[in-house]
């Protein structure tokens, strides 16, 4: 195809020429995705100032030489090394100039896009004449910066409204979300859709068509059309009253805590009011501003903390994990159901046993309302639909057990019931399966006790809803073997999850520091507070729904009864409060019964108000008494933040990354804080001690300081300690 | 002298499974012959734990075929659980559709091309194409190619009233016109079977089949079918067998298909039905290597023709002998019948048929087949109280006589259904 080829040595950018259409290719060395790092940036410019002096060629095609992946974004590493916002500013400054220089390049661009074209990629892309995707399941386009508290800062706040309009803007850049090819065909982001096999070729003849002037640049067309658009879109004040719902819908989100899209609006919006140049100047100067906040700092660690945790096997040394082609559930309550209807969207085969036939329907029917979701959000197709609801066959019997791989237990949280069907089961099912119960709070070596082989049998705890939440706790004991526990772990990851390993013990991590959390708004309940207030007071903090109500979703019976372990295992500390005990007394049990500490309007339903009968039943009866937001918050907090340093001085958890990760991603800590030991950091360990000292003076034996936060003061981890 | 498979390639049933029948219309309805077909395969391969990468073809019958997938066999290949590059083909020879596609099947692995196959069918008469006049399917297609909508539009506004109206598929025979219920019932005639004989036999297939769903042995080849989306409905047996008929009842009822002399009713007919039926078949040897112990094997089988304007049904009557032949046995040796129970008049008709010399000598033989001995006749009941899903049936009975003969310790049985076009069909079993 190429009539010359300039020899060009480059790491990550080689050069091809095809009748004076440069076409670059990049492929950055040693890594599975491009990122724009300054390196290749670097390159790319110097290999710009060669095409452009080169009077041969007329234009360009960009393409990626990964196989399933455009550009992923920025090289996240810069970020960390931001320590000022004006440093942030420069960054985005010199961004913004690249994507200048490849809008102004004399040999017009084509972006040949195939995989993921994400942040950066995508801004690059909007910088060129023209795009071009293919038509495939892997290729899409995004800005999510936002994700990472910051904002586009390569004139992707400028150039996207420019290109899609500005609500198509906004939705994109506030969520990050991914838009897939068809979509992005049809609101203008790109311009043509191939098949991948065709999309060089077609990319060359585009180029050719742009530098002779046949076709036109993009971007420079077609607004859409309709009324409401030209209203909403085309006049100052249509923007004005999209820029405000914008904003409304952020701050009722994000209950002011993300500041990243609401600057993110403001640059869009400079560019509208004040003309282009300002806006590329705002853009600059709010992404330094963001690249500096804690939030950002946060969310970057999280970001980092689960890319290391996809690459750790869970045992840290290298051993192959099984293949895990068809699992068995036992139990097809809510949460097997759920990790069925999770299975199967990901290809597993499923067995999935309850004792009767009304049961295994009851799972049945949730595995196929789940699927039926995303079927209706166009996530998957009709055929995928059918094929995923076919990989799930219910049973009343061991049958279809003899060749499972895997088998998750969630069967009612009894230790004599789930050691009686790990002993009917482990009969049936093949000698090297694997054995993983689904408990949240029984340790898996209580269970694995009734086990013949107890070197397959580990802890896969799951959260709910299944399909939504993204932790997943695998919990080993002394005797699970390296390749069972990363078969889980990989098998894990498979299913979309973040896997953190941790060692066994009651309530293992996550139940035990929610239960710590939980307690202590009890507790707080038991003293007189105001529902509301209590539950309001940790949504402001940044928790997405406050102890109370969290407390109906669980269940109070379940509450009462993981109460109940972690008593007995850790004593008076995390005794369950009266208010708890006293609710499940009087036969509430929360959303599932329809009546718990909140009103529901049917059992399961939806939340209504407090329910103001049941403060008849707390120890203060209709008093009301006053404790002030802090407080509310840091006894909650802190209690938790407690648990979680007991959970890794005694070996429970592994390292603070996999608390941080564990808290965030599976019981609702505030990602903005960026997880628990993180905000020791943050606040300073001695001032952690402080507060947790004050508060055992009045609450003893309660928040009595763990002693892996008393070493972390003492080895001066204060506050502002870099990150 | 038995010859089939004898090559070192006998072919052994290892498994099979059907979902319950239930009549067109009834809990069944919302699923196409496809979602039947392919639910029950994979249920099929959850209980048998066959590896995908073992199954070198699947084949089905289906006797009324859906437009938008008329390769029902291919569809239920493509099963996410199943390796992507499993050929498939669909049969069709109406009622023995399904055997059809058994013994295509079982040729394969006597050929010695193939190891392991899934063969069965599916049927959801619930489901039927209608189809547009001939005039009016032309009119939408003349329309389709229109260039412009100025010219669709006046060809579509040419359209007048009776082009609208649908055809409806009826059950008859293409060359004579008769439906098969007019068929079975010139045979009761022709054959002299009385309105009580018919009765009784059905009133016999509803009690016997009560009984197999009563202590399980008939519900042991049903899975449990959980009715999507909603699953509110879990269908667990056949739904069309009656417990509580008595003849009084069957007496009550009218004759279909002659109002004046005829004795053939919907109560000693087979009902229209729903359903899927799919067995495993290996080659003996595949089937040790693997660890599967069979069910039993096919021993022999043959297919006879006559002209359907004669006795639609009786086919089978020149069918049987020759697989006996071809097994090496004769109907002594039998100690289990399966018949196909199209119509009671059919199945009256055909066992008088074994028992004529002059069927014998039609079928090539001196002797006639022989007397069945009714208490190895459909021992849980038949066709019209389990029910007839046209392209599933075959599979049914497949499954329901090796089942029953391996239960009874019977070393041999024999099989016969009836088709429409004037054929049938003949199978004898051997116990593993």
């Amino acid at each position: 195809m190429s009539i010359a080829t300039i020899p060009y040595a480059s790491r990550a950018l080689s050069l091809d020429v095809d009748n004076g259409i440069a076409v670059v290719t990049l492929d950055v060395p040693d890594e599975s995705v491009n990122t724009l790092g300054p390196a290749v940036v670097e390159e790319f410019t110097a290999l710009l100032d060669r095409i452009e002096r080169d009077s041969a060629m007329s234009a360009v095609v960009f393409m990626s030489g990964k196989p399933e992946n455009f550009i992923a974004g920025a090289d996240i590493q810069q970020f960390t090394a931001i320590n000022s916002a004006s440093e942030g500013e420069a960054l985005s400054r010199s961004g913004q100039a690249v994507m200048d220089r490849i809008e102004r390049l004399r040999t017009p661009m084509v972006a040949a896009i195939h995989g993921a074209c994400l942040g950066g990629g995508l801004e690059m892309a909007l910088a060129c004449a023209y795009r071009i995707a293919t038509d495939h399941p892997k290729t899409m386009l995004a800005l999510p910066e936002v994700t990472l508290g910051v904002i586009p800062g390569a004139g992707g706040t400028q150039r996207l409204p420019r290109t899609v309009g500005l609500r198509n803007a906004l939705d994109m850049i506030l969520t990050g979300k991914n838009v897939r090819a068809k979509k992005a065909l049809s609101m203008g982001l790109i311009d043509e859709l191939v098949h991948p096999a065709i999309l060089r070729d077609v990319a060359v003849d585009r180029a050719r068509k742009l530098a002779d002037g046949t076709i036109a640049r993009a971007g420079r067309k077609r607004r859409s059309r309709g009324i409401t658009n030209l209203a909403l879109e085309g006049t100052p004040m249509g923007r004005r009253v999209v820029f405000n719902k914008a904003r409304d819908g952020v701050v009722e989100k994000t209950h002011g805590h993300y500041p990243a899209p609401l600057a993110a609006i403001e640059a869009v919006r400079a560019g509208y009011d004040q003309g282009s140049e300002r806006g590329f100047a705002e853009e600059a100067r709010l992404f330094g501003e963001m690249s500096v906040t804690e939030v950002c700092r946060q969310l970057v660690y999280l970001f980092f903390a689960t890319t290391a945790l996809k690459k750790d096997n869970g045992v840290g040394v290298p051993v192959d994990p099984l293949p895990v082609d068809k699992i068995g559930i036992l139990g097809a309550g809510f949460m097997g159901a759920g990790i069925a209807s999770v299975a199967a969207g990901r290809g597993t085969v499923v067995r999935l046993k309850d004792a009767d036939t009304a049961r295994v329907s009851h799972g049945l029917r949730a595995v196929n309302d789940v699927l039926r979701e995303q079927l209706v959000k166009k996530r998957i197709t009709r055929r995928e639909f059918e094929d995923e609801i076919s990989l799930v066959g219910g049973t009343v019997d061991y049958s279809g057990f003899q060749n499972v791989d895997l088998l998750v237990e969630a069967v009612f949280e009894d230790l004599a019931l789930k050691q009686q069907v790990l002993r009917e089961a482990e009969e049936v099912i093949p000698g090297d399966a694997i054995y993983a119960s689904n408990t949240s709070t029984i340790p898996i070596t209580r269970i694995a006790e009734a086990s013949k082989r107890p070197e397959q049998v580990l802890g896969m705890h799951f959260f709910s809803p299944v399909h939504r939440m993204p932790l997943l706790e695998v919990i080993v004991t002394a005797t699970t073997t390296a390749v069972v526990t990363v078969t889980a772990v990989a098998y894990g990851k498979k299913l979309g999850k973040h896997v953190i390993v941790v060692n066994d013990g009651p309530g293992f991590y996550t139940t035990r520091t929610l239960a710590a959390f939980m307690n202590e708004a009890g507790h707080l309940l038991d003293e007189g507070v105001a529902i509301d207030a209590l539950d309001k007071a940790l949504v402001d903090f940044g928790f997405p729904v406050g102890p109370i109500t969290l407390m109906d979703e669980v269940g109070l019976d379940v509450g009462a009864k993981v109460g109940q372990v972690l008593l007995e295992a850790f004593g008076e500390r995390l005794s369950p409060a009266a208010s708890l005990a006293r609710a499940v007394a009087a036969g509430r049990v929360g959303r599932k019964g329809g009546k718990g500490f909140y009103l529901y309007d049917s059992p399961g339903g939806k939340k209504r108000g407090v329910d103001e009968s049941v403060y008849e039943l707390l120890p203060t009866g209709s008093n009301r008494v006053e404790v002030p937001v802090a407080e509310m918050q840091q006894r909650c907090v802190l209690a938790m933040v407690n648990e979680a340093a007991r959970c890794l001085e005694e070996g429970i958890l592994r390292s603070e990354r996999d608390g941080d990760v564990g808290a965030v991603f599976g019981i609702g800590f505030p990602p903005f804080r960026g997880g628990p030991f993180r905000y020791v950091k943050t606040v300073g360990a001695n001032n952690i001690i402080r507060q947790l000292e004050l508060y055992h003076s009045r609450f003893a034996p309660r928040f009595e300081p763990a002693r892996a936060l008393v070493e972390m003061a003492e080895k001066g981890r204060g506050h502002g300690e870099p990150v | 002298m038995a010859t089939y498979g004898t090559n070192g390639r006998r072919v052994a049933i290892v498994a099979g499974l059907r979902t319950p029948f239930a009549r067109a219309g009834t809990d069944l309805s919302s699923l196409t012959a496809q979602e039947l077909g392919r639910t029950v395969v994979a249920e099929l391969l959850q209980r048998t734990a066959v590896e995908g990468e073992e199954i070198d073809g699947v084949v089905f019958g289906t006797v009324v075929p859906s437009v938008l997938a008329p390769n029902i066999a291919r569809e239920v290949a493509l099963l996410p659980m199943l390796p992507k590059g499993i050929p498939a083909y669909t049969v069709s020879r109406a009622c023995a559709s399904a055997n059809q596609a058994i013994t295509d099947a079982a040729d394969q692995i006597v050929l010695g091309h193939s190891n392991v196959l899934i063969a069965g069918g599916a049927e959801s008469l619930s489901n039927i194409p209608i189809l547009h006049s001939r005039r009016f399917s032309e009119t939408l297609v003349r329309a389709s190619k229109a260039k412009s909508a100025g010219a669709r539009v006046k060809t579509l506004a040419r359209t007048r009233p009776r082009d609208l109206v649908p055809i409806t598929p009826a059950i008859a025979e293409p060359s004579t016109g008769e439906t098969m219920g007019e068929s079975a019932e010139k045979m009761a005639k022709l054959n002299h079977i009385s309105r009580e004989e018919q009765d009784q036999f059905a009133l016999r297939s509803h009690r016997l089949a009560a009984a197999g769903t009563q202590d399980g042995r008939l519900t042991a080849e049903i899975m449990p079918f959980y009715v999507p989306p909603k699953y509110e409905i879990v269908e667990t047996r056949d739904n069309g067998i009656r417990t509580d008929t008595n003849l009084e009842a069957l007496q009550a009822l009218k004759p279909v298909f002659d109002r004046r002399y005829g004795t053939v009713t919907a109560g000693n007919s087979s009902p229209l039905t729903d359903g899927a039926a799919a067995v495993i078949l290996m080659s003996d040897e595949r089937a040790a290597a693997l660890g599967y112990k069979p069910l039993a094997y096919i021993r022999s089988y043959a297919y006879a023709a006559l002209d359907p304007g004669e006795q639609l049904l009786q086919a089978p009557v020149l069918a049987a002998p020759v697989a006996l032949r071809r097994a090496g046995l004769s109907l002594r040796d039998i100690d289990l019948v399966e018949m196909h129970e199209a119509f009671a008049a059919q199945v009256l008709s055909n066992l008088e048929g074994f028992e004529s010399r002059k069927w014998a000598e039609r079928a090539g033989f001196s002797h006639p087949v022989g007397e069945v001995d009714r208490s190895r006749l459909n021992v849980m009941g038949g066709s019209i109280a389990i029910g007839h899903p046209f392209g599933a049936t075959g599979a049914r009975i497949t499954m329901t006589l090796a089942h029953e003969l391996r239960r009874r310790g019977g070393q041999f049985g024999l099989m016969t259904v009836c088709a429409a076009g004037g054929m049938g069909f003949a199978m004898v079993l051997e116990a593993a």
